[in-house]
């Protein structure tokens, strides 16, 4: 018990401010910089891709509605939860999300695995009004999500800006941000197979049942049913991640 | 002994010798001898002061010696800390530093300290379902190798496969087709006889398997014209089939021309719906005769359907369900009242 | 020398600046990528605009008193309008908890109206809990406190004025952005970008304000609740930098990506959301306790070994605790043992200061029979202690896997939070509001009384209903049928929750009811009330420099 140090830093408010903040950046330290540092932070997959702008566009909807407060999309090592949701959630997983959205409360249920779990028509008659097809759900209604077309003028940015985090999104992908956007919703469109040589695994379709706009609804939509999908996991190492 | 062996060995003793190294730091601080110049370290702040520690003032209630400061009025007694306290706080120390001898623990060069235990949460997990799986296998491999309808009629494994159905339908199906199966306007009701793509155990089996409309490659699938939207009928032909429609379940349509309807309905329903209106499973179109509708039986909705048409999406399971609990979740689908 | 017709260095400066942003944030409004970015340009514009006109109102309004030197006295205008904002946001506060309460029960109320449905209403209350109530209460006692035990007048002449009004500002920022749909997602963490720049600004400026007055104090050991303050400042400083470093998609607009993803990105969030709690909330207002309780008790703090003690090993042991909300996640097996362990060795530390607030009461125990408002600080002690039982115990993994995600964990923030924050904040402010506004006593302690029961009772009630729906939802998620199979889908978890819903709602709506006795005890006490004669002549003694 060192009294004499801690005279001087009781009697010298900027001895006491660098003692502080030393001592409260050591925890950081030892928890955060590893966890960059450790190539088995991030499990060897395959089959992760960067999200496409429209799932990105959806993505950004569900983080402004803050869906995380009452979902989680996190699934844990444990028993009852992998035989209700699925495979446990890999880091891997949520590599590219930033922020991450593991959630911390299940008002809601887990949403980690909800890609082609069920159809979009149900996404939209939910969203509108839950409890139309769940008749006790308590989650809110988010009708204006059908009503309010996509403002996705700026997606190139925000795939820039993805990009400078460390999202492997490459120039061309940022040039043609808006017309992939637009693609995605059209399984007409010309450069389909160069599309999807972009983002393997994309869903190529109309998503809110409005084929003639491009709704928040279709953006959301595009994000709900690709989550959890992208990677096989028959295909997966499951002895090499064990961490 | 090479580098790997080093680390692993630096990894999991150097904890040991840490929890040594704490003993005995516990030890020299709580050995009688000792005491005294711990109790002179205490009376440090006390006695820095200028004054030598006049200012020290003993608190008349409590018989304690204040520390000498003041601020604002407020002072400090200088009483020790409560054994108790000290003693808790030590114990949870040492129950951490015994956790951290047993469990993975602390970031280290080329990975983390793994722990005596050699534990892993992902590998208790998968141990524990396979365990569980092996516990059941008999019902499992039952599940797997025995027809449906043999699963139906022996009464252990009609049980298991029961139960396996009723919880998976719980958090897969109930969503679309409600909790009690009844269904809701575009999510058919599984308690009743009407079946879009048969009823029979191996159609069902068939339906939770691929889907409809899915994104399976074998997904069952069928396109029943937009017959208003793709300008292949007008909106009076389009009624007076409606109305035909709905008389074929003995509905009344007042406004609609029943006979120009009928004519409309050979040319251009016939071939998937029959000509007696019973529908067809293998195609999936619907029986137009038992008046229970997916869409809705009321006009508007008859026309609805005839002009935009419906494309409803039933997700595939196979993949994302284990084939046995498929295979159980068909029994329980069809043992809902409405099994064929 | 006459300074009373110059304008002062500092007001000149903060013109300038203040002049200065206004231009940025017309050019900003002029480009702005979306309706949100817009409107907050010109709500900064109007905000500096407003700041520019007071400076020169106080400028000439000063020039014409001719008033000569600069004041020495202690700067209680800064802590009462910070207690205005704590008592003001509080409210606030409690009533979006209170709306959110009710939705759960009742999803209708909703309405479909995007402003406040769940998802964007919920960080609205927290927020306003936390940052709005709880980090007003904490510059409103921070700031008297530091000049209290220093013995002297706060630093700076424009600069504590603008710590109060900017973080005001922030609060305003960041809760319209919400209900606008401009969030970041990060729990506690929500404001986007440009927000947190200006609460880095205001920030800054608030630890250099608390540093420079601290200076000049004459008793040169600094006092316990200062080193808590210290503690709090600095801290929060360092977590709120490091957790919303991000990269705008544009200037013009309100979007930004965290440069965290994934896994990194959870644990530095918890990094800095657990410890937003250990440091804000809990480092924070154990200063407000250690000065708040001992006066008004008018006893001597229990033990000062103890308080060093329990200081250092709190804020070592509390910053590693940030996993233990990432149990049996993606979060290697490594980092949630120490997640574990720290977490458990903290309880005792942290209990440090419930033993010294307590004990603080020996030689006073009486006082609690005739003083509600020292009781409601002692109770809220209590409730201290048994949050930060409930704490270590729900970092232990096995409970933890039945606890997280469920109502438990709410029911643990909310013993918190309502019992120990917001229970020694109300104790504060009660003591605070007669001295500042130089009455002899609260309008009535009657009412303190009513606050105090039915507060208590409303706390009681949101808690146990919590306890149960959450050990509910946890054993229903993992409950097995005699075969091995899941018992219960997940929509009959939230079925049985409904009733607990509305206990809480109930609960909710106590403390509610608790807080406007409050509002309109103070409110009456600065309205009326005998004026404090010999304690004004206290508080305007000068202090030695």
């Amino acid at each position: 018990m060192a009294w004499w140090n801690q005279e001087s830093l009781e009697k010298n408010s900027i001895l006491l401010l660098i003692g502080i903040l030393i001592v409260v950046a050591i925890g950081g330290l030892f928890e955060l910089v590893p966890l960059f540092m450790m190539k088995s932070t991030i499990e060897r997959v395959q089959g992760m891709r960067p999200y496409t702008p429209l799932e990105l566009a959806g993505r950004n909807i569900y983080v402004r509605e803050g869906c995380y407060n009452c979902h989680s999309q996190m699934i844990r090592t444990l028993r009852a939860e992998i035989e209700r949701y699925g495979h446990y959630s890999l880091a891997a997983e949520s590599m590219y999300d930033h922020p991450f959205q593991w959630g911390s409360k299940r008002t809601g249920p887990d949403l980690a695995r909800l890609g082609n779990k069920y159809s979009d028509e149900w996404h939209r008659d939910h969203m509108i009004d839950p409890r139309a097809v769940v008749p006790a759900s308590i989650m809110p209604g988010y009708p204006w999500l059908a009503a309010n077309e996509l403002n996705y003028e700026y997606i190139g940015e925000d795939l820039w800006a993805n990009q400078m985090v460390g999202v492997p999104y490459s120039d061309e992908m940022i040039t043609l941000a808006k017309s992939d956007l637009q693609t995605q919703t059209n399984p007409d469109a010309e450069d389909i197979a160069a599309f999807e040589q972009r983002y393997p695994k994309v869903a190529i379709r109309d998503f809110d049942g409005d084929p003639g706009r491009i709704t928040e609804m279709d953006a959301l939509i595009a994000y709900m049913q690709m989550l959890g999908t992208l990677i096989d996991f028959k295909l997966y190492d499951e002895k090499a991640n064990l961490r | 002994m090479n580098a790997e062996d080093a680390m692993s060995f630096a990894g999991t003793w150097w904890l040991l010798l840490l929890v040594a190294g704490f003993a005995v730091v516990l030890v020299y601080a709580l050995w009688p001898k000792n005491k005294k110049k711990f109790d002179e370290a205490a009376r440090i702040p006390l006695e820095d002061d200028d004054d030598g520690g006049q200012s020290v003032e003993v608190d008349e209630l409590s018989g304690a010696e204040t520390t000498g400061h003041e601020w604002d009025g407020l002072k400090e007694l200088n009483n020790p800390l409560p054994k108790w306290w000290l003693w808790t706080f030590y114990v949870t120390v040492i129950w951490s530093l015994a956790y951290f001898m047993l469990y993975p623990a602390w970031p280290w060069f080329g990975g983390a300290t793994k722990g005596l235990l050699g534990w892993s949460s992902r590998q208790e997990v998968t141990q524990e379902l396979a365990s569980l799986r092996a516990e059941q296998k008999t019902y499992w491999d039952n599940l797997s190798q025995i027809g449906l309808e043999e699963i139906r009629s022996n009464p252990e494994l009609l049980q298991f496969a029961m139960a396996s159905g009723g919880a998976a339908f719980g958090d897969n199906c109930a969503p679309c087709h409600g909790s009690g199966a009844a269904g809701a306007k575009g999510y058919p009701n599984l308690n009743d006889d009407d079946w879009l793509w048969g009823g029979s155990l191996d159609e069902i089996h068939q339906s939770i398997l691929v889907g409809i409309r899915s994104v399976h490659d074998d997904t069952r699938d069928n396109e029943m014209p937009a017959f208003g939207r793709d300008e292949i009928l007008d909106q009076t032909q389009i009624l007076n089939v409606a109305g035909y429609s709905r008389s074929l379940s003995g509905l009344e349509t007042p406004s609609a021309d029943l006979s120009a309807g009928k004519e409309l309905y050979a040319e251009q329903c016939v071939a998937c719906h029959g000509e007696d209106g019973k529908g067809n499973t293998e195609l999936g179109s619907p029986d137009l005769t038992n008046n229970l509708w997916l869409y809705g039986g009321d006009l508007p909705d008859v026309i609805e359907t005839l002009t935009i048409s419906r494309k409803g999406v039933m997700p595939a399971w196979d993949g994302r369900l284990d084939p046995p609990v498929i295979k159980a979740l068909a029994v329980y689908v069809h043992s809902l009242g409405g099994g064929v | 020398m006459d300074q009373a017709k110059y304008l002062r260095f500092g007001e000149g400066l903060t013109a300038i600046a203040l002049g200065l942003g206004l231009l940025l944030m017309i050019v900003i409004a002029a480009n702005a990528q979306d309706g949100v970015m817009e409107f907050h340009a010109y709500l900064m514009a109007a905000a500096a605009f407003a700041g520019v006109a007071a400076i020169i109102n106080r400028y000439l309004s000063r020039a014409e008193s001719n008033e000569t030197a600069s004041p020495t006295n202690y700067n209680l205008g800064v802590v009462k309008l910070a207690t205005f904002f704590t008592v003001f946001w509080g409210l606030a506060g409690f009533i979006a908890g209170e709306v959110l309460a009710l939705q759960l029960a009742y999803p209708a109320l909703n309405f479909d109206i995007p402003w406040i449905s769940f998802g964007r209403l919920r960080p609205v209350h927290t927020s306003a809990v936390i940052f709005a109530f709880g980090g007003n209460a904490l510059l409103a006692t921070s700031l008297y406190v530091v000049q209290r035990t220093s013995h002297a007048r706060i630093a700076g002449d424009i600069a504590p004025w603008f710590v109060v009004w900017g973080y005001n500002l922030f609060i305003v920022l960041a809760a319209t952005g919400y209900m606008l749909g401009v969030t970041q997602s990060k729990e506690y963490a929500e404001p986007e970008w440009y927000v947190d720049l200006w609460l880095t600004i205001v920030w800054v400026t608030y630890l250099l304000v608390y540093l420079a007055t601290l200076a000049k104090r004459r008793e040169p050991h600094i006092y316990v609740a200062n080193w808590f303050f210290l503690a709090f400042i600095i801290t929060v400083a360092m977590l709120h930098v490091v957790n919303n470093l991000a990269v705008p998609v544009s200037i013009y607009s309100t979007k930004s990506y965290i440069v965290w993803g994934g896994v990194q990105d959870a644990l530095t969030q918890w990094w800095y959301a657990h410890n937003a709690v250990g440091f804000f909330l809990t480092a924070g207002f154990l200063g407000i306790m250690y000065y708040f309780v001992p006066k008004r008790a008018d006893r001597p703090i229990y033990s000062y070994r103890l308080s060093v003690i329990h200081f250092w090993s709190l804020v070592f042991l509390y910053i590693w605790a940030g996993p233990h909300h990432l149990f049996y996640t993606a979060l290697p097996d490594w980092a949630q043992t120490l997640g574990m362990t720290f977490s458990v060795m903290l309880w005792m530390p942290s209990w440090g200061g419930m033993i010294n607030g307590l004990m603080t009461l020996s030689g006073a125990w009486d006082k609690l029979r005739t003083d509600p408002v020292l009781r409601m600080m002692v109770v809220s002690i209590a409730f201290y202690g048994m949050s930060t039982f409930e704490g270590p115990l729900l970092s232990v993994k096995a409970v933890n896997s039945l606890s997280h995600y469920t109502d438990w964990t709410i029911g643990h923030v909310h013993s918190g939070a309502l019992g120990w924050v917001a229970f020694i904040s109300f104790g504060a402010v009660y003591c605070l509001v007669p001295w500042l506004w130089q009455k002899k006593e609260l309008y009535s302690l009657k009412l303190v009384n009513w606050h105090f029961w039915i507060a208590t009772l409303g706390i009681v009630l949101y808690i146990t209903a919590m306890w149960v729906s959450g050990i509910l939802q946890g054993l229903m998620w993992r409950a097995y049928d005699t075969l091995g199979f899941l018992e219960y889908s997940f929509i009959e978890s939230v079925e049985a929750m409904h009733p607990f819903y509305v206990i809480r709602a109930i609960g909710g709506a106590l403390f509610l009811i608790g807080n406007l006795i409050m509002i309109y005890n103070l409110w009456r006490t600065v309205r009326g009330g005998e004026a404090m004669e010999s304690r004004a002549a206290v508080l305007q003694q000068q202090p030695a420099e």
